[in-house]
């Protein structure tokens, strides 16, 4: 069982990097809205596995996606920050429940699901354009980007994740 | 030391984000102040080999339309050669040539982001070094930033850090090719002086105060322009001739004599000092 769980978190994290760099990052849509879809592999990674793994992981992730689309570690930055902050946006969403030993993402409610994945990607965006333009008279411009960008992660990360949802017991 | 310790190891989990954050906007910050940043780029073999094994398999959606390109710039450049006023054999010394042109494909195009790089075909190997021009077949398209063995990442127009020197054409009204981020079929032209005549519709060409490009590469067309903040000088928007979002075969270009002109200024400003 647990075995079959590495597997299937390598399985995942290679996928999604490559369906990102290689689907995702070319989409252009208006010319600018480039969803972030590897964010899953965040919200699907089991949680009572060891932190420290966890934020390595996800720096890996970023970095990965960063070689690819030539950002050298912005990418990097903004998953390993809402990998440190995933536990607090957890208690924020699901209350105490989260602590106890059988919690399951599957359990949850839709809505509360939905608030845990919006969270986590405006976090991520909010720092990651705001490091990618890195200067702050474009506010408006950094506003602009996180919203609409959001907007598109947030559907297709919803549309992916009820596609190849985990089996409802 | 005991209290230490546990205070190392009641924060491990910050302390490993903080170290990782920090890694990263090390990394971040200073790819923005130097010019290059070295390792962290797509042209190593991992990155390259994808995108390449990728391209080659996209390619063929899209070869009727580059063959058609490819026949325009034949019929182009033979009505160049047909028309040229001919001395009695060609010219095909190769030892007073100034530049080389290699050609190569993309493998990688990008033109959302705010510093934009895309990734070639050829490095290291078939002879591509940095700080060499790149253009297509329409227009000048980036320099060539950072190569491998066998794959080079050009940094396009399309980036923030980007400042080519370009000119107005038949004048020698110069100024520097920028970009502003808003939208990838436009670009920049900065300080150019206000007593220039300018006219919508002027042709952009590449200047001759580059060690990079040969003179009177096109650019773009003067898309429409004003004077800016404190009125000394003209903001000009550019349309480009390339399309970016659809760049496939391109040329890199080669000055031969591009050493020495780096030497000759670095012992003039030496002497200078």
């Amino acid at each position: 069982m647990i075995r079959n769980s590495y597997f299937i978190n390598i399985i995942r994290f290679v996928l999604l990097i490559l369906v990102q760099v290689l689907v995702f990052n070319k989409l252009n849509f208006f010319g600018y809205i480039n969803p972030m879809v590897y964010i899953l592999f965040l919200y699907w990674y089991p949680i009572k596995e060891k932190r420290q793994l966890f934020l390595l992981l996800s720096f890996l992730l970023g970095f990965l996606i960063d070689l690819f689309s030539d950002t050298v570690a912005i990418h990097a930055a903004a998953t390993v920050t809402i990998a440190y902050l995933r536990p607090t946006i957890m208690r924020f969403c699901f209350g105490v429940n989260y602590e106890f030993q059988n919690f399951k993402l599957t359990n949850t409610t839709r809505a509360q699901q939905i608030t845990f994945l919006t969270l986590l990607i405006i976090i991520h965006h909010l720092v990651f354009f705001t490091l990618e333009i890195f200067s702050f008279e474009n506010t408006l411009l950094i506003l602009k980007k996180v919203l609409t960008i959001s907007i598109a992660t947030l559907i297709l990360c919803l549309l992916l994740s009820s596609l190849f949802s985990v089996e409802k017991e | 030391m005991q209290q230490i310790i546990n205070f190392i190891l009641r924060y491990k989990n910050f302390l490993l984000y903080l170290f990782l954050l920090i890694i990263s906007l090390a990394l971040t910050v200073q790819s923005h102040s130097y010019h290059r940043s070295k390792y962290f780029n797509s042209s190593n073999w991992l990155t390259g080999n994808i995108y390449e094994t990728t391209s080659s398999i996209t390619t063929y959606f899209g070869l009727g339309e580059e063959n058609k390109k490819l026949v325009e710039e034949n019929k182009r450049l033979r009505n160049l050669l047909f028309n040229q006023k001919k001395e009695d054999s060609m010219q095909l010394d190769t030892t007073n040539v100034t530049y080389r042109v290699i050609a190569s494909q993309v493998i990688k195009n990008s033109y959302s982001l705010p510093r934009n790089y895309i990734t070639i075909k050829k490095g290291m190997a078939q002879g591509i070094k940095p700080d060499m021009g790149v253009i297509t077949a329409n227009g000048i398209l980036g320099i060539v930033e950072n190569t491998s063995q066998n794959f080079a990442t050009v940094q396009s127009i399309l980036n923030t850090k980007s400042r080519i020197n370009a000119k107005i054409k038949n004048t020698n009204h110069y100024g520097s090719l920028v970009w502003d981020t808003k939208d990838y079929n436009t670009v920049q032209l900065a300080d150019v002086e206000r007593l220039v005549p300018l006219k919508i519709g002027d042709t952009i060409v590449t200047g001759a105060s580059s060690s990079i490009f040969p003179e009177n590469i096109p650019i773009g067309i003067v898309k429409n322009f004003d004077l800016n903040n404190s009125q000394s000088s003209y903001s000009i928007d550019i349309k480009l001739f390339n399309n970016m979002a659809a760049v496939r075969s391109i040329y890199i270009i080669e000055n031969i004599q591009r050493e020495e002109i780096i030497e000759l200024e670095a012992k003039t400003n030496n002497d200078s000092q």
